[in-house]
């Protein structure tokens, strides 16, 4: 883009690619400076909607004309930082920001029995950091950006997590392993980032990966690879670098699980495809047997053993926390493929099971405002006291399965076919497999939510509205995107396309 | 009515009456009323729909698209036509029964077994107009899960375990094998379309074909082949209705009806002939006619002895495809309505002696026959017609089977039917020899008599009707001729 073309860009939708992160970041301290909880929520649904909106539109923009190039402050890159978004990062985009404005509603009766109201303002502001830096971490081109976004996320989760200390005090600790695990994470990612500074003199993406493919790597860049491998690795919970993750999705706030469950693992997968794909670009050997030898048997492990766990589960919330670590493994696996399809499947995983986790924890955030606490053995029978949450659950663990009709289905249908186009029968056999695990662990709650009696002295008593719509909105998305499937497997597909095929190939 | 819109229809209307029965879970006789109008206007949309189109097969149309090529798409052709005519004109039968079954025992939670059955009816219908495997495939789960709440119903750890063992074959197979078959069908073919001679010729060779085939086969655990059977005999535990509708005609022909479209329209008989990929099916299927025989003779449940006769008879439709020439297919596609008709008999009968006297075990059932005579009569004919003895429907389709064998040059083939029809006769005949024949155990006699009106009126119409399929019999073959390219 040439710097006249810059400076003529000043109508305020040239601006969309900054205005996401903007809105949501303004509003933040806003909600401290007002301090009033009855206008906190307000502040922070108008942002986190109007991102939303915004995100549709860049989606639409990107699906129609490729990608979109945003220099902050009219610094061009690669001297300043770099928006850069193309379908990949727009479909992320979507996803955190439609889950995030869909989880607010919900969290306003959420948060009264979970939450201490003299909280009740930071947490709105704490919600609205973890979005503003999620949505940051997805959109920059800049390197080192992504790291002060994750930041600006993972601080402000640690806080999120920490909120859930009212119900139980063990949230306290959650959060603190988290925040160890978390930092040692960014710490990891910040080195490698460091190294690539180091070895390329450059932190713009597009510049980076022009770097590699014109010199080739070097030990540096080699070792700075692995660094962020581990780092967003821990980030994103795969599968032996996951610890963080049970503790902190069973303690947090209902609201916040919800939240984070279907957004922040995504982030990061989103972050390592970029630098997989993007910046060390597929035909890097070494990073083929990095994906070979490691990141599939990871995959692999993680979808059994996860798995198994969450069958062995009696909590339904540390349940579903177990089946995220699983599921992170489908994903990994269709990464893992190094094909279009493959890479098709993993990105509308991402998407399609983040849905799919926002409406269960959603759901069980509803049951708990009831039953007092996600133990199977305290939500027997809430299919007959609470029939509209429990059968948008029933739903949403259908998608999880993977049954037709579902989001899920779709996911597994692509990953089965990816496999089976590369001839990898095992794999194929071990895909379906791990969904036979999943039918055990989500029939045990359907089980413990319809065919045992409600406690004595039941009586019908449904979610509050403001919890219902959302989660039914989220639970009907999973039946909507299990149906037509023409929003997210072309944005999947595009998206596959351009990391595959290049960050270069598509710009300006 | 245009055929396509009463297709969606023959869904619908199931579908809207599982949501009005929810609307009316507090006027029990409405509701139960209402749900027998659906049965009665399902059934007279499909009797619309074979007006319009005969044996004819019409073009698909899609109602949206999931992929591009893959569709979820319906059509009307003779088979699933069939099927369709056999499973909505048992619901009306059934629901009466049923409606009296549930009264006469005082089950509980009325509104979640007649909703529940009324959505696995929808999904049937759509299962039988399916156009395509994927679209198939999406009804065929939907049944599995529409079905589970019937099977749990009573709700004890029993009826748990069973629903347990129900949907985990269930779905462990269609899940673990159907799925991976079908994605490779796709991935090779690009297509999943029914398509008269089959996909796959000329995209799959060799020993691929058998392992293909094989996944399909276990793939359907709806079609009860060994060893992923357990799950028929574990959903007995369900009340009688369901037993009688779902695992004596939907369920179990449900998979059965895959099965034959899988060798039809996906592999083609042809195909299958030439590459004899199917060979190897139909020595499970005989293993499985035979075990199953042997094990139901074993059983003193009578719901379990039916059981096990039922997973035997699916095999003889499952044989008719495995034996890969076109009577063997239009044999089994008349057993469908034959065997349907002769099971559900049966298992009103059972649950008729249930409701009257509350015994399940054959061992108690003696001299019963005298007291009950309309329900052992009508044990008694559907019992011949399973044996396959003429002047009943079942002596048919085991003929056209026979046939099918001796065109395949299978001399084995026909003794194992011939062997199974004895070992139908020794394990299901002594069940009205010793309600007729046999003392009554003393004491307890004078207490019990004939069950309900309700009850015992739907056995005694579908034993008639075994009777009155021996004579349209030619008809059913003739309207069934097209799917192995007849031209009748």
């Amino acid at each position: 883009m040439s710097a006249q073309a810059l400076h003529t860009a000043r109508t305020l939708s040239d601006h969309l690619p900054v205005l996401i992160i903007i809105i949501p970041f303004l509003a933040a301290p806003l909600t401290v400076l007002i301090g009033s909880r009855r206008l906190a929520w307000p502040i922070a649904f108008g942002a986190a909607l109007s991102s939303f909106v915004i995100s549709v539109l860049l989606l639409l923009r990107v699906l129609d004309s490729g990608v979109i190039s945003y220099a902050i402050g009219g610094w061009l890159p690669p001297i300043g930082i770099e928006y850069r978004i193309d379908a990949a990062n727009a479909f992320v985009l979507l996803l955190v920001s439609a889950i995030g404005t869909i989880v607010l509603p919900y969290t306003i009766q959420s948060i009264k029995s979970e939450i201490p109201e003299r909280h009740h303002t930071l947490f709105y502001t704490m919600y609205l950091l973890c979005f503003t830096g999620l949505l940051g971490v997805v959109v920059t081109g800049d390197a080192f950006n992504v790291f002060v976004f994750l930041e600006v996320s993972s601080l402000s989760t640690y806080v999120l997590v920490a909120m859930g200390a009212q119900t139980d005090k063990r949230a306290l600790t959650a959060a603190y392993d988290y925040l160890v695990m978390g930092t040692t994470g960014a710490t990891f990612f910040v080195i490698g980032i460091g190294f690539i500074y180091a070895a390329t003199g450059t932190l713009n993406m597009a510049d980076i990966a022009l770097y590699i493919q014109v010199h080739g790597t070097n030990r540096t860049l080699e070792t700075a690879f692995a660094f962020i491998m581990v780092g967003m690795g821990l980030k994103a919970a795969v599968y032996p670098l996951h610890l963080w993750l049970p503790n902190a999705y069973t303690y947090a706030p209902s609201a916040v699980t919800s939240f984070i469950a279907g957004t922040a693992t995504k982030v990061a997968i989103y972050v390592l495809l970029r630098f997989m794909f993007t910046i060390f670009q597929p035909d890097f050997l070494f990073e083929m047997h990095a994906v070979r030898w490691v990141m599939m048997p990871l995959a692999i492990l993680a979808m059994f053993a996860a798995s198994l766990i969450a069958v062995f589960q009696s909590d339904f919330k540390r349940m579903l926390a177990y089946s995220s670590i699983a599921q992170i493994g489908y994903i990994l696996l269709g990464i893992g493929l190094l094909s279009t399809t493959g890479l098709t499947a993993a990105i509308v995983h991402l998407f399609n099971h983040g849905i799919t986790k926002a409406a269960l924890f959603m759901g069980v955030g509803a049951l708990v405002l009831r039953s007092g606490s996600s133990f199977y053995a305290k939500i027997e029978g809430m299919g007959k006291v609470m029939p509209f949450t429990s059968f948008a659950i029933v739903i949403a663990g259908l998608s999880l399965i993977g049954v037709p009709g579902t989001a899920g289905f779709i996911s597994k249908w692509v990953l089965v076919q990816a496999a089976i186009e590369q001839g990898y029968w095992p794999l194929a056999l071990a895909i379906v497999g791990s969904s036979l695990l999943a039918i055990i662990y989500v029939w045990r709650v359907i089980e413990t939510l319809y065919m045992k009696q409600p406690a004595d002295g039941w009586v019908k008593q449904e979610a509050p509205l403001t919890m219902l719509v959302p989660l039914w909105i989220m639970a009907g998305a999973t039946v909507w995107f299990g149906i037509d499937t023409e929003l997210t497997m072309t944005a999947a597909r595009t998206a596959a396309d351009g990391l595959l095929h290049g960050f270069m190939a598509g710009g300006q | 009515m245009e055929t396509n819109t009463a297709i969606l229809l023959t869904m619908l209307i199931p579908a809207a009456a599982a949501i009005g029965n929810l609307l009316l879970r507090n006027h029990a006789n409405l509701r139960d009323s209402m749900t027998l109008g659906a049965a009665f206007a399902t059934f007279a949309t499909v009797l619309v729909i074979l007006t319009n189109v005969g044996n004819t097969t019409t073009e698909a149309f899609s109602l949206l698209t999931v992929f591009p090529g893959l569709d979820i798409a319906f059509n009307v052709e003779p088979l699933g036509l069939l099927f369709a005519i056999v499973a909505s004109g048992l619901w009306i039968l059934t629901h009466i029964y049923g409606v009296g079954y549930m009264r006469g025992n005082n089950e509980d939670n009325h509104t979640r077994f007649f909703a529940s059955f009324s959505l696995a009816i929808g999904a049937v219908m759509g299962l039988a107009f399916s156009a395509n495997m994927f679209t198939l495939f999406l009804f065929y789960e939907m049944l599995t899960l529409s079905t589970y709440p019937l099977v749990a119903h009573k709700g004890t750890p029993e009826a748990l375990s069973g629903a347990r063992t129900y949907l985990g074959i269930l779905m462990g197979t269609s899940i673990g094998f159907l799925l991976v078959a079908i994605i490779w069908t796709y991935t090779i073919t690009g297509t999943l379309d029914f398509t008269q001679g089959g996909i796959l010729r000329g995209h799959i060779a060799g020993p691929m074909v058998a392992l293909l085939l094989g996944l399909y086969a276990f793939g359907i655990g709806k079609a009860a082949l060994m060893p992923f059977h357990r799950w028929l005999p574990a959903a007995m535990v369900a009340p009688t209705p369901v037993s009688a509708l779902l695992h004596a005609v939907a369920v179990v022909k449900a998979g059965v009806f895959t099965m034959l479209k899988v060798g039809i329209y996906i592999f083609g008989i042809d195909f299958l002939a030439e590459t004899g990929a199917s060979e190897w099916l139909m020595w499970v299927a005989a293993y499985t006619i035979i075990a199953a025989s042997v094990v139901a003779m074993t059983k003193d449940n009578l719901k379990a002895r039916l059981a096990y006769s039922t997973i035997s008879q699916l095999s003889y439709i499952t044989l008719g495809m495995a034996l890969a020439t076109s009577m063997g297919a239009l044999g089994g596609g008349m057993h469908i309505a034959m065997h349907a008709m002769g099971k559900i008999t049966l298992f009103m009968c059972a649950g008729s002696i249930y409701v009257a006297t509350h015994k399940t075990e054959i061992s108690q059932m003696n001299g019963l026959g005298r007291i009950m005579p309309i329900t052992y009569g009508a044990f008694l004919i559907g019992a011949l017609s399973i044996i396959g003895l003429p002047p009943l429907g079942g002596s048919w389709s085991k003929w056209l089977l026979i046939i099918g064998a001796a065109d395949a040059g299978q001399k084995v083939m026909i003794a194992v039917l011939m062997v199974s029809s004895l070992l139908n006769v020794a394990y299901l005949l002594p069940i009205v020899g010793k309600g007729f024949f046999w003392p009554a155990e003393a004491g307890e006699t004078p207490a019990i008599k004939e069950s309900p009106t309700l009850v015992w009126l739907p056995p005694a119409i579908t034993a008639f009707g075994c009777l009155l399929l021996f004579f349209y019999a030619t008809d059913i073959r003739d309207f069934l001729m097209p799917i192995v390219g007849g031209t009748q």
